[in-house]
């Protein structure tokens, strides 16, 4: 005789186990000990965020032409308002402003076309913008051509400068870093032995001594009457550091690829350049995305260091302006603006490596 | 047909690899001991032999991926030797199929196949997908041209294997343990495809443990051991009749 089996009814979990409160039990309070540190916490933000929010937002001052504004009593952003054409292009004079304003929007544009999806010719773009745009950025920052007055390169300064330097870095890095992890694992003597010997020697010292080095040191080297541009010498040092730091973390990436893929290249004939361009690069670069990034953002904050030469980028016309007499102690208002800048441009590009590894995720 | 020394192609060549007098070293161990082998067109080999004999290897040198250090290798009348162009031409008209498929993970099943028929071959793309798609049609697996190998089994990922060296049109595929990695389930749908290859005529060399495949597709079974070709026989006579103890202790183990 069968018995009909009514089947238990779906019942909800209890209501501490789930929601707001099943998270806070699990995480926040789920062991004594845990508890304690998160009450600890908690008043540790209770005695720290409100001063730093009345500081910074509710009492500062936004507006105003002059010292004046300024009470006294929280944070002055008026002093940034007031300096922040010269934070954003250093001494370059008003009256050409307009070039950089051009160039600048140019990359913008590029960026956004280049980053936003389903948007027709990326190759195209992305080849004008590699290959075409930086003559064009070139030539309207310095001028000289079309009746453009010259603005020398020592003019050039603040966030402008360190995205010439952070960007012609970068663009160097990449295929020069990729060339040397070629070389260093290349089974023939003289590009292995050269790619070492380079990446060792520019990897050993120091990023400020290469500055230094380059700035200083060469000069005494060229012939009488040469001068190289003082900033095309940081870039070229710039450039080649990074590419010793690139070229090891391409190579990491190149080692993770299974022998069995260059084996299948062989076998159906394919050359070693069309191998490596076809099925070895792109899999070893899609891999080592979080490491090339991560030099990025560094390379990126690296050209602080260009000050040592005399150059000025965005950190140090902020410091240069503590010095106006006008204005002092004003420095911590100064310091994180150029936080929060260097910070944006670098949570950007982290932001960016996470869906470029996503869209390019093949399920493997 | 005698080879001929030029270094072309020679498709009326009837010797399609012949190996003499091969001995190969890793560093001090020879793990290759005086091969002759020939392999006329249209003759389908089975290599079997226990773990580290040097099956793998054998076949292997047969498109460089290895090299062997004394003896000649002649494949389509080509020499094979340090000459990058020899080597080229050999692999053109010699496709392979891995153990652990080496499909390209970051392409497509199609593009996978098109690869090398738009880069080596230099066929318009249009002209190269028609191909791929027929080869794939043939393999039985077309209907997942635009998937990517991670999302494929392993009985499929092998039958795009096969596909892909198809494309090429080589007059000679090599098999270097093509089942070995796979589920029971699936060694059956590659063995399918590989005995209709068989049947259609491609010169094989086969490394396998699969015996009864050998038995309905091979012209020739070779037992190797210890880097020696032992025996050498129709499947008929070395199944039911090997000559030598060491094939009877081999074939008593897998059988």
């Amino acid at each position: 005789m069968a018995i009909a089996h009514t089947p238990h009814p779906d019942l909800p979990p209890p209501m501490t186990s789930v929601g707001v409160v099943g998270w806070l039990r699990r995480n926040l309070f789920s062991t004594p000990v845990n508890t304690i540190l998160t009450l600890g916490a908690l008043y540790i933000l209770y005695l720290v965020l409100p001063p730093m929010i009345n500081w910074a937002l509710l009492d500062a001052d936004w507006t105003g032409t002059s010292r004046d504004a300024c009470s006294g009593e929280g944070a002055c952003w008026v002093f940034i308002r007031l300096r922040f054409l010269h934070f954003m292009v250093g001494f370059y004079p008003e009256a050409e402003l307009w070039r950089p304003v051009i160039v600048f929007g140019m990359a913008g544009l590029l960026l956004l076309y280049l980053l936003l999806k389903k948007l027709p010719y990326k190759g195209r773009v992305a080849g004008f913008a590699i290959f075409g745009f930086p003559f064009i950025a070139f030539f309207l920052f310095y001028g000289g051509v079309f009746g453009l007055p010259v603005v020398e390169t020592h003019k050039w300064g603040g966030l402008m400068l360190t995205l010439i330097l952070s960007t012609v870095g970068m663009l160097f890095a990449l295929p020069l870093g990729t060339l040397l992890a070629l070389g260093r694992r290349s089974s023939m003597a003289i590009p292995k032995a050269l790619s070492v010997v380079f990446i060792e020697l520019w990897r050993g010292v120091p990023l400020i001594t290469v500055l230094f080095m380059s700035s200083v040191l060469i000069p005494l080297f060229m012939p009488e009457g040469v001068r190289l541009d003082k900033l095309l010498r940081a870039l070229i040092g710039i450039s080649l550091f990074q590419s010793a730091y690139m070229a090891e973390v391409i190579r990491s990436g190149l080692q993770s690829i299974p022998k069995g893929q260059y084996e299948a290249a062989d076998a159906l004939g394919l050359s070693y350049w069309q191998a490596m361009l076809l099925i070895i690069l792109p899999q070893a670069l899609k891999t080592v995305i979080p490491g090339i990034v991560n030099t990025f953002i560094e390379l990126f904050k690296d050209t602080t260091l260009v000050l040592i030469i005399g150059l000025f980028d965005l950190l140090s016309t902020v410091q240069a302006s503590f010095t106006d007499t006008k204005w002092l102690g004003f420095s911590a208002e100064g310091y994180i603006f150029a936080g929060l800048v260097y910070w944006l441009f670098c949570f950007s590009m982290s932001r960016y490596s996470h869906y470029l590894e996503k869209k390019l995720h093949t399920g493997h | 047909m005698k080879n001929k020394p030029t270094g072309q192609i020679n498709p009326e060549c009837s010797i399609a690899v012949e190996l003499t007098g091969v001995h190969k070293w890793y560093g001090t161990f020879h793990v290759l001991k005086d091969i002759n082998l020939t392999v006329h067109r249209g003759e389908r080999i089975i290599i079997c032999g226990p773990s580290g004999c040097g099956k793998s290897t054998l076949i292997r040198c047969i498109n460089r991926l290895e090299e062997h250090q004394r003896g000649v290798i002649r494949v389509d009348g080509i020499e094979l030797d340090d000459d990058l162009k020899h080597i080229e031409q050999v692999r053109r008209d010699v496709g392979m199929v891995f153990q652990q498929f080496n499909l390209f993970p970051h392409l497509t099943v199609l593009e996978n196949c098109c690869l090398a028929l738009v880069w080596v071959l230099r066929k318009p793309r249009k002209e190269a997908e028609a191909i791929a798609l027929d080869y794939l049609e043939r393999v039985r697996i077309v209907d997942q041209a635009y998937k990517y190998p991670g999302q494929l089994s392993g009985g499929q990922q092998q039958r795009v294997a096969i596909a892909r060296s198809l494309c090429m049109k080589p007059s000679i595929m090599l098999f270097d343990e093509p089942t070995s990695a796979l589920d029971p389930e699936m060694i059956k749908e590659v063995l399918d495809v590989m005995v209709d290859l068989a049947q259609a005529g491609m010169t094989m060399l086969c490394v396998t443990h699969e015996m009864g495949f050998a038995r309905t597709v091979a012209d020739r079974v070779l037992f190797m051991d210890s880097g020696e070709i032992i025996e050498e026989n129709d499947p008929e006579s070395f199944f039911s009749n090997p000559q030598s103890e060491r094939t009877k202790l081999f074939l008593g183990q897998i059988l």
